[in-house]
């Protein structure tokens, strides 16, 4: 506004002035040319925007490099078999077998957090099934506000208070009704069960509230029951909301590192049951990084294992976006 | 008869379900609080802790919390906020943006131990800023980033459209509309979503362990000078907060009363979330009144 002010008192001023085209010109020729206040600011705002995320993009790719390369280090420095590393039993990297080559063998944490992700989530999903199915359909508006909460709060207790419970509670429990010492591969799945249940819940809750209306409408009007429209329309037309519910579940708990460790018991052997104490990739790494010294083939055995995490979550990211193509066609 | 039947049988099943995962958050809440609060006293709040005798408190523990909970705030919300803005606002339909948005997927799916250790390897080893508040603040900054970008887009999504338009007709730039007007509509969505991904820094702890380390150094609360050693808000030195310290008493084990030490601090860290859940409702539904004028 100002500026405009301006140039028109100029241009006024100026307009006697026969030989004064050049006067006359200059302004408005410097304000078309110009960059106008607007068009600075949107410059920095697209700066500042680009750039923020431009270093969160930096930071993902420097992850991957960074674990990548010290995860890589034990096969390409220290002439480890990538064979021996995910199928061998044996692990204690300090040692190495008769042909001088160190005992890397990583199947029993790679069993470890398989067996306690996969037990978790067998349990976790039907009650999770069922209390999203009790919050989109049976529930009143105030048992629905009810739910919430208390998934939002189950969410909200962090790892190591899981943990801690799982200490003084699960595994007392399980020494009492399973036997056996109480850690194990049976106590991390209970922690993680309850870890993972709210995770999958609301997710299931959001795949279930995306069916239209209509669906439902249509099959109570030809006279279903209710249970008969959950099962043979609700759920069927979800289903891959809720598959990627679980594969985020799953995710989760493979990844959950303080509260597994705090009650399975942390033995680097072939766990010979639920009940024998085991351990994972991540309880391995919380113990182990502390106590070995940066670049020695036992702390680069563990970045391997960092970096199995790494690509599990990866893998479980393409399946979530692999199922959510499928469901949309 | 039959279809009736099941359908009885399977709400009542449904119900079931339902009431025992209310139990279940029951349960866990009334555990920790029934065993925690009992030990919770100005000098457990306030004392700092013991490793070898019993009576310790987690007065620095605490202190640590907060302010690396603080540190990582200021560092990550104007990352997030930028980068919120750019994936509401300026995102064009490209390669560029779809990376984008794959790479905040998958940090917000890795590990928090994974994310630690990548901290632990750049900060502490790489760039030898060893155990310190700032090195535990950046990584945390990296477990927090996704979920408050995530959180700020859709809350400036979720204003009409209608507001940009009158935005730009009156002559404003986009970024003015965006800052100006889009912004403060957005704000209690954001607000909210601060204060619920605070609480879930507060309990963090696997990306804590080698990045803001296991030690907590004896601090003087009388010196306030950031560049003294033993001042609280020296950013260089080590620092366990909270989660960490439950972790570290329970899987060493030479604490003496290192349970009662536990039940005491879970109880203050989930009385701590239960206060940032709350307040997340509460603050949110405040500033939406106030900024929109409605009863």
């Amino acid at each position: 506004m100002i500026n405009g002010g301006e140039l028109s008192e100029n241009s006024f001023s100026s307009l006697p002035n026969f030989g004064g085209e050049v006067i006359l010109m200059d302004p408005i020729k410097d304000k078309i040319q110009s960059t106008s206040r607007e068009t600075r600011q949107d410059i920095v705002g697209k700066v500042l925007s680009y750039s923020c995320i431009s270093l969160i993009v930096i930071v993902v790719l420097s992850i991957f490099v960074f674990v990548a390369t010290k995860g890589l280090a034990t096969f390409v420095v220290n002439k480890a078999s990538i064979w021996d590393f995910l199928f061998g039993t044996n692990w204690n990297p300090s040692a190495t077998d008769k042909a001088g080559n160190p005992l890397l063998g990583a199947l029993p944490m790679i069993t470890g957090s398989f067996g306690v992700t996969i037990i978790a989530v067998i349990f976790a999903a039907p009650f999770a099934i069922g209390t999203a199915l009790y919050m989109t359909e049976v529930a009143s508006r105030r048992g629905e506000k009810l739910l919430q909460s208390v998934i939002e709060l189950l969410v909200g207790i962090p790892s190591v208070v899981y943990g801690f419970i799982g200490l003084s509670v699960v595994v007392p429990f399980v020494r009492t009704h399973f036997g056996g010492s109480g850690y194990g591969i049976l106590s991390g799945a209970f922690v993680l069960f309850v870890m993972v249940l709210p995770t999958v819940t609301s997710m299931t809750v959001d795949s279930l509230r995306a069916v239209p209306k209509y669906y439902k409408e249509a099959s109570l009007a030809l006279g279903a029951t209710k249970w008969q429209t959950i099962y043979k329309v609700l759920l069927r037309s979800s289903t891959s909301g809720i598959l990627t519910a679980i594969i985020f579940g799953m995710a989760r708990a493979f990844g959950e590192a303080l509260a597994v460790q705090m009650v399975i018991g942390n033995a680097a052997v072939m766990p010979k049951g639920l009940l024998a104490p085991a351990s994972t990739l991540t309880s391995v790494l919380t113990m182990g990084i502390g106590n070995t010294v940066m670049g020695t083939v036992g702390n680069n055995a563990l970045w391997s294992l960092a970096l199995m995490l790494l690509l599990m979550s990866l893998i479980f990211n393409i399946i979530v976006r692999f199922i959510g193509r499928k469901g949309r066609m | 008869m039959k279809t009736k039947f099941q359908n009885n049988v399977a709400i009542a099943v449904i119900r079931v379900i339902a009431v025992l995962v209310v139990l279940i958050l029951a349960f866990l809440l009334g555990d920790i609080l029934i065993s925690g609060v009992p030990h919770i006293s100005w000098h457990f709040l306030t004392a700092p802790s013991q490793a070898f005798t019993s009576g310790g408190g987690i007065g620095v523990q605490l202190f640590n919390s907060i302010y690396l909970l603080l540190l990582t705030l200021i560092i990550s919300f104007p990352i997030s906020l930028g980068a919120g803005i750019f994936l509401s606002e300026y995102a064009p339909k490209n390669i560029f943006t779809a990376t984008v948005r794959m790479a905040i997927e998958v940090l917000s799916s890795l590990p928090s131990v994974v994310v630690g250790l990548f901290g632990f390897l750049l900060f502490v080893v790489q760039l030898d800023m060893g155990f310190s508040i700032l090195s535990g603040a950046i990584a945390l900054t990296f477990f927090n980033l996704p979920l408050l970008t995530r959180n700020i887009e859709e809350s400036l999504r979720a204003v009409p459209d209608l507001q940009r338009e009158a935005g730009l007709s009156l002559g404003l730039s986009k970024w003015r509309t965006v800052i100006k007007v889009i912004l403060p509509e957005a704000l209690p969505g954001i607000i909210t979503g601060v204060v619920l991904g605070a609480g879930r820094v507060f309990g963090e702890a696997a990306a804590l362990i080698y990045t803001a380390g296991q030690s907590a150094t004896n601090i003087d609360f009388g010196n306030w000078n950031p560049f003294n050693a033993t001042s609280p808000l020296n950013l260089m030195r080590p620092a366990e907060t909270l989660a960490v310290h439950i972790w570290k008493i329970n899987s060493e084990g030479v604490m003496p009363d290192a349970a009662a030490v536990s039940a005491g601090s879970s109880a203050v860290l989930i009385i701590a979330v239960l206060i940032f859940n709350f307040s997340a409702r509460v603050i949110g539904n405040q500033l939406y009144r106030k900024l929109t004028a409605t009863k």
